[in-house]
């Protein structure tokens, strides 16, 4: 797997670019990944980044957007406006987090 | 007085768990019970094949009772709630049972009702259509007889599901099945998934793209669902794309049984949190789920069902005693898919390691060629039904190792990763 510089640090990353380490990630890096993907961060961006940093640690997966929703509070709709098209995979990249999987 | 061990539903994960903890336990110092709602178990995987006439409604379903051993009591009710705090499970005919250890394998259900228009009476098995149950696969058998041609929308509501890669077997099975029926140009299919697309992991990606280009599938991915227009047949999405349909096979959300939410022992799907390497539910220490019913982050498949119930019976044993839990649940997922045509695919992974290229079980010899299509694999997927019912559900010993092996497998080099950046 490659480590790439962002933010002026080094950090593990898998072929898609997502980050693969928890603990590299911070306020940061987040914000020109954010850049790469042409999302400007607002607070209500930050809320659901937050949500889903924290979340992943107590429940060791990326929350879905329905957990988005029913437990960080941000309607999928929303998630939508936010994260324009892809906002599951969108709001995991942000987060440094892994994207949302099928099984193949 | 014995100690009670319960297990809520009779279906694939409490069947195995009961043939194989009857063995396990002493019958001077253990009871055994299991509760469902009915006497009839059904081979789900057939119902993949039922629309496309492979199978007929009664070559699926046994008696649940034939597969029980003798010597554990079999309950048929329904049941209303359970009672953590004092080890209690209420059924709805009003009676109660008190258990010591309790496994809750009630497995998952689709939800038609929460997708807003989907279960519209104008359209709900008119032209709407689930196959995960049997009304709902012999009802889409009878549409697909009578389709003279038009959209056929294949989607999924919202992940996680049971049987994940079964909606796009079903595209590929349409694909053969209209091309045989020689109306294939009148058939526009359309696979619609709220994921990135219909193959999300590197290799399987690289390897496997080719399916829905070779078949004329066309991909709407990312597609979150917020409603059905039951007076135009269109699906809407949250981002408002419209998709209009003739005949949609949808997958609807899954859902845990609903007296997991009643009990408050569910997350927001209804799934029990557990621990994913041994099942124990994370707030009480006598309660596992297995099957369908837990949230591990693993495939909702038999085949994991299989290799998880070989590592908890040891481990609760070891539970039992007072001892760690020691045989940890690698999330291993074994499964044939069908392609149409006679052929079929297996993968074989597990919560780390995604399906590679390679041959199974055996490197070399296989016989099973792993991510590619051949004949073996769909002759491997007709003869399971037999294992199902013979060895597999009675807890009889099966040549697949519960944890996933290495050998045989093609380690995925970096190359080999595709995938799209996130910003496409």
């Amino acid at each position: 797997m490659p480590v790439i510089e962002i933010a002026g640090k080094p950090v593990n990353v898998n072929e898609e670019g997502f980050l693969t380490s928890y603990d590299e990630w911070n306020e940061e890096i987040a914000r020109e990944l954010a850049k790469q993907i042409e999302i400007e961060m607002t607070d209500e961006h930050w809320k659901i980044i937050k949500f889903l940093r924290d979340d992943f640690k107590t429940q060791g997966e990326t929350a879905t957007s329905r957990r988005v929703q029913t437990v960080g509070g941000v309607p999928v709709k929303e998630q939508f406006v936010l994260f324009p098209k892809k906002p599951a995979k969108k709001m995991a990249y942000i987060a440094g987090l892994p994207k949302p999987k099928g099984c193949v | 007085m014995r100690k009670k061990l319960i297990v809520l539903g009779g279906g694939t994960a409490g069947t195995m768990v009961v043939n194989k903890l009857h063995k396990k336990l002493d019958s001077q110092e253990w009871s055994i019970t299991i509760v469902d709602k009915d006497n009839k178990h059904l081979y789900q995987p057939g119902l993949l094949l039922l629309p496309f006439g492979v199978y007929e409604a009664g070559e699926l379903l046994k008696e649940r009772d034939h597969f029980f051993p003798k010597g554990i009591e079999y309950i048929q009710a329904e049941i209303d709630k359970v009672d953590a705090d004092s080890n209690t499970v209420y059924l709805v005919n009003g009676k109660t049972l008190v258990y010591d250890q309790l496994v809750i394998a009630t497995g998952t259900t689709p939800h038609p009702d929460q997708t807003m228009g989907m279960d519209d009476a104008e359209i709900w098995r008119k032209s709407v259509f689930d196959f995960y149950t049997l009304p709902g696969a012999v009802a889409l058998k009878d549409a697909l007889n009578r389709f003279e041609g038009g959209r056929l929308v294949v989607h999924i509501s919202e992940m996680p599901i049971k049987c994940p890669v079964a909606p796009l077997e079903f595209a590929f099975l349409a694909d053969a099945y209209f091309t045989q029926r020689k109306m294939r140009e009148k058939v526009e299919i359309v696979y619609v998934t709220p994921l990135e697309g219909a193959f999300t992991k590197p290799v399987c990606s690289k390897q496997l793209g080719y399916m829905l280009v070779e078949r004329d599938i066309k991909l709407e991915p990312d597609f979150v669902i917020e409603h059905i227009d039951s007076q135009t047949k269109t699906m809407v999405s949250m981002d408002e794309r419209e998709i209009p349909f003739d005949l949609l096979v949808t997958v609807p959300v899954n859902m845990g049984a609903d007296f997991i939410g009643r009990s408050g022992l569910g997350n927001d799907l209804n799934y029990i949190p557990v621990n994913k390497e041994n099942f124990l539910s994370t707030k009480y220490p006598n309660i596992f789920a297995l099957g369908d019913a837990s949230d591990i982050p693993a495939s909702k498949a038999g085949s994991v069902a299989h290799f998880a119930i070989d590592m908890f019976t040891e481990n609760f044993v070891e539970h039992l005693a007072g001892r760690p839990m020691t045989h940890n649940f690698d999330g291993h997922a074994n499964c044939f898919i069908e392609s149409g045509d006679g052929k079929g695919l297996l993968i074989d992974f597990n919560y780390t390691v995604e399906p590679l290229m390679g041959m199974f079980p055996l490197p070399v010899v296989g016989p099973f060629p792993l991510l590619k299509e051949s004949r073996l694999n769909h002759m491997g997927k007709l003869a399971f039904r037999w294992i199902y019912w013979n060895l597999l559900l009675k807890g009889r010993w099966i040549p697949i190792p519960a944890l996933m092996s290495m050998a045989g497998k093609k380690q995925a080099t970096q190359k080999e990763g595709v995938g799209s950046h996130a910003s496409n």
